[in-house]
């Protein structure tokens, strides 16, 4: 009964389909501009090349992603997560050592692996710092009925006021060497972050996909008065979306800021948010909320680090970086438009159709 | 007898389709130089249709208008207006943060040396609104003004930038009160007299007989007719607009009769003095099993609010509500749900379906919700509940996996159908279930509903149209005024139910 659509056709509307196009079309690029691109060496016992770093650079973007995914698909957005990384920054190099951000502390005297928390502690502190700016995003939007794009700017704004509250106005430097190994550590020659990826990837996935959450969340994107009139709370569904968004941001602060090693009140996860936002539109999940794709988001971000490292490879500097990557929006919009997709549709199925009258 | 010159507007045999729904068909409008026209009918009759044709806002699939006998092609709602066609629309169209002259000529300002010309403009305001005999400071802000005020500075608005010919009210009465309304009432009285003519359109049949000179009746996108209001009683109106041709007692009656009688039927569900500020005046019900209750009355007679009220979409102020005898203290949809009271809402499009969800989706929805969100339904179990109601209503689709969005509206209605009994209710409320929908998915709605009934469920079935509230119903309620006004055993004429939406029983 299912299925019946022509494999092309199935193929051209999987939701990942114009997501691995776009990834496609830049890896193309670069093997005709940049060969070295693809070349994976081994340094310490470690993988080490562009791909590599691609992945590693990726790892908080896609983690952000895959919050900013399920807010989006609520019919919602959360600004607020580029400064709820720069809270759970804050809250690990703090509880690293509190004296650090209060009286100037010459560097002898710290040796790598003091602290004063224990690594579990701090790690708990950050995801739960970001867990609970989700849930005032989530209460917010849900109980306080704020329209979503006002209800996380708030946060957005205050909360990298809280971070410097936090490190007491500093930048703090982070000496802990066990808290390096989230963002710059190695398992089996590969790093650390993506298989942090790839276990938030897999829980939210059987979260939304096991259970009736994504159901239920597309089903509210897609008419929430319909949800609400078919037994369904939206209220809660629409808090669990920011709550976990804020957790995921929450371990995308935690990774950038061992990456780095320290907290910027003023820099951590910085456009943050849009970058997250723009996976989001680029793995196909409408802004208005309804369908939508993990894997999707998650390529879609991948695309934007792979287009980011490609231009480094090329050598554009970093402030024209900016620039180029307008250009990456522009197309990716341009393509996504419904004028574009018809068109290509219309293309393809011609050349499909006269494929099949000469076999 | 009156000649061709009298009138100053015709629409002939118009015809507009939108997909699955026959919205206008073959409809003849005739509008007369200095005359209140009132256009009535139910919800989905077509008024609006006629009114967006006639606007430019939609274009007509067929047919022909005639502007002071002068064929016409109205383009945009802006063409209208410039052709003299002007519609106050019950959402006044202003906006309140600026002041009177300025929304009365907005777009038409007058300028010298390229700036706005202030006193020019608050004169031409000024006497723009004297037209109307309203004496008020133009230069205050819109807002400081009562809805009535509002109103009238929208119709000066309409008369004055276009010089309109023809002036469309739709339901300009609905947020004024009984001494506004008559404000209005002789304001038209006055615009009539200099000869423009008036197309009214309401629900209140009062004041269709306090100021219109004709009517004409829509029922289902078809002509009623058109008559003089002086000749045509209030219940011969309402019967019109309702349509009651019962000579073709089909199936469903015989079905009817044959699930009647079943000896003693269990109470389940109970309303005692049941209220809500606003919404519904204290009222009584008694659902039984094994029967279909029929709720009938006139737009705005409050059969909406009580199906919400039953369904815990709202709280009730007062009264109480029992189920097999139990209180019912906490009121919610997943309350009802898990209590085994269903309802389809009346809008199918903003609370029935979702539409970008597929059949399967929509369908095992409530289900889910009763379920919870980590009980989740085997995707195998899903297809076996979606292909069971697909098959047992017939639903018509290639696969579940379809996208709602894409069905018919008699469909989708039983998607949301099968929604509901997928989680098996013991009372069903059916709020409009056939509204917008053909002929025959009409009847198998109705047929299905007598069925239900017969397996032992309650159903509770609203509709505007009296003849499936007959054919359907054991019982019927009629409501009028937001009240319960009287209710019949089910082999009660329609006369007699005519008679009490209109107060005269």
């Amino acid at each position: 009964m299912k299925n019946n659509a022509p494999l092309l056709k199935r193929i051209r509307e999987n939701r990942i389909f114009w997501p691995l196009v776009a990834l496609t079309l830049i890896l193309i690029t670069d093997a005709i501009f940049a060969p070295g691109f693809f070349k994976i060496g081994i340094v310490d016992g470690h993988l080490f090349g562009n791909l590599i770093d691609v992945f590693n650079n990726s790892a908080p973007l896609m983690l952000v992603a895959i919050g900013m995914t399920m807010v989006i698909a609520t019919g919602g957005v959360d600004l607020s997560v580029g400064a709820v990384i720069a809270i759970s920054a804050a809250m690990g190099a703090v509880l690293i050592n509190p004296a650090l951000g209060t009286k100037l502390i010459s560097n002898d005297i710290l040796t790598k692996d003091a602290t004063n928390t224990p690594l579990w502690l701090i790690v708990l502190a950050d995801l739960g710092a970001g867990t609970l700016c989700g849930l005032w995003n989530g209460l917010l939007v849900s109980r306080g009925k704020i329209q979503p794009m006002v209800a996380t700017l708030i946060l957005m704004v205050a909360g990298r006021g809280i971070a410097q509250l936090i490190t007491n106005g500093q930048i703090m430097t982070i000496y802990y060497t066990p808290y390096f190994y989230f963002g710059n550590g190695f398992i089996l020659g590969l790093p650390v972050s993506i298989y942090i990826v790839a276990v938030v990837f897999l829980f939210a996935w059987i979260l939304v996909r096991k259970t009736s959450i994504g159901m239920f969340i597309e089903a509210v994107g897609g008419n929430a008065r319909a949800t609400y009139y078919s037994g369904i709370s939206e209220k809660n569904i629409k808090l669990f979306a920011y709550v976990f968004c804020g957790f995921c941001a929450a371990i995308a602060g935690l990774i950038l800021s061992s990456y780095v090693h320290s907290a910027d009140g003023n820099n951590n996860g910085l456009n943050y948010e849009l970058d997250a936002i723009l996976a989001v539109v680029i793995g196909g999940t409408l802004m208005s909320g309804g369908r939508f794709s993990l894997l999707a988001s998650v390529i879609g971000a991948l695309v934007i680090w792979t287009f980011t490292i490609t231009m480094y490879t090329f050598g554009v500097p970093a402030n024209a970086l900016l620039a180029g990557r307008a250009v990456l929006v522009l197309v990716v919009i341009l393509l996504y438009s419904d004028y574009a997709r018809r068109f290509l549709n219309r293309l393809v199925d011609r050349k499909g159709s006269q494929h099949g009258t000469t076999n | 007898m009156t000649n061709a010159n009298d009138f100053i507007l015709t629409m002939n045999s118009i015809s507009k389709t939108f997909p699955g729904v026959n919205a206008l068909e073959n409809v003849d409008f005739a509008l007369r130089r200095g005359e209140i026209h009132a256009l009535i009918g139910e919800n989905g009759a077509g008024k609006s249709t006629l009114i967006k044709v006639l606007t430019g806002v939609e274009k007509p699939d067929s047919g022909s208008i005639e502007l002071d006998g002068k064929p016409v092609q109205v383009r945009s709602p802006q063409h209208s207006q410039e052709i003299g066609i002007s519609t106050v629309y019950q959402e006044i169209n202003l906006c309140t943060n600026i002041s009177v002259a300025e929304n009365i000529m907005l777009g038409y300002e007058s300028h010298r040396f390229g700036a706005i010309d202030w006193k020019k403009m608050n004169a031409f305001a000024v006497q723009a609104l004297k037209r109307l005999d309203i004496d008020i400071d133009v230069t205050q802000s819109l807002g400081n003004y009562s809805i009535a005020i509002q109103q009238m500075v929208a119709i000066a608005r309409a008369l004055e930038v276009s010089s309109a010919k023809i002036l469309i009210l739709d339901e300009p009465t609905s947020s004024l009160d009984v001494n506004e309304a008559n404000r209005l009432f002789d304001l038209m009285q006055k615009l009539k007299g200099e000869g423009l003519g008036i197309i009214f359109i309401t629900h209140f049949l009062d004041q269709v007989y306090q100021v219109s000179d004709r009517i004409t009746v829509l029922r289902n996108g078809k002509l009623v007719g058109t008559y003089g209001t002086a000749s045509l009683p209030r219940v011969e109106l309402i019967a019109k607009m309702l349509g009651r041709s019962l000579t073709d007692l089909d199936k469903v009656s015989k079905a009817k009769s044959t699930s009647e009688q079943k000896g003693d039927k269990e109470r389940l569900l109970e309303a005692k003095g049941l209220a809500r500020a606003g919404s519904l005046k204290p009222f009584d019900i008694e659902l039984h099993e094994n029967e279909v209750v029929g709720i009938a009355g006139l737009l705005g007679s409050g059969r909406t609010e009580m199906a919400n009220l039953l369904f815990g979409i709202d709280t009730p102020d007062e009264g109480t509500l029992t189920l097999n005898g139990r209180l019912i203290n906490h009121f919610s949809p997943l309350g009802s749900l898990e209590n085994g009271i269903a309802l389809c809402p009346e809008d199918r499009k903003a609370e029935g379906i979702v539409g970008d969800l597929t059949i399967r989706e929509n369908i095992i929805l409530a289900l889910q919700a009763r379920n919870g969100w980590f009980k989740f339904l085997s995707i195998q179990k899903q297809y076996e509940i979606a292909d069971k109601y697909i098959l047992l209503l017939g639903i018509s689709t290639p696969s579940p996996d379809q996208l709602v969005k894409n069905l018919s509206g008699g469909n989708q209605q039983k998607v949301i159908l099968a929604r509901w009994l997928a989680t098996n209710p013991q009372v069903l409320i059916l709020d409009e279930p056939t509204r917008g929908i053909d002929v025959g998915a009409k009847a198998e709605i109705q047929k299905l509903v007598i069925d239900l009934a017969k397996e032992g469920k309650s159903c509770v079935f609203i509709s505007s149209e009296l003849e499936e509230v007959l054919r359907t119903s054991h019982r019927i309620i009629v409501l009028r005024d937001r009240k319960k006004a009287a209710e019949y055993p089910g082999d009660v004429d329609d006369q007699t139910i005519i008679q009490t939406m209109a107060g005269d029983l």
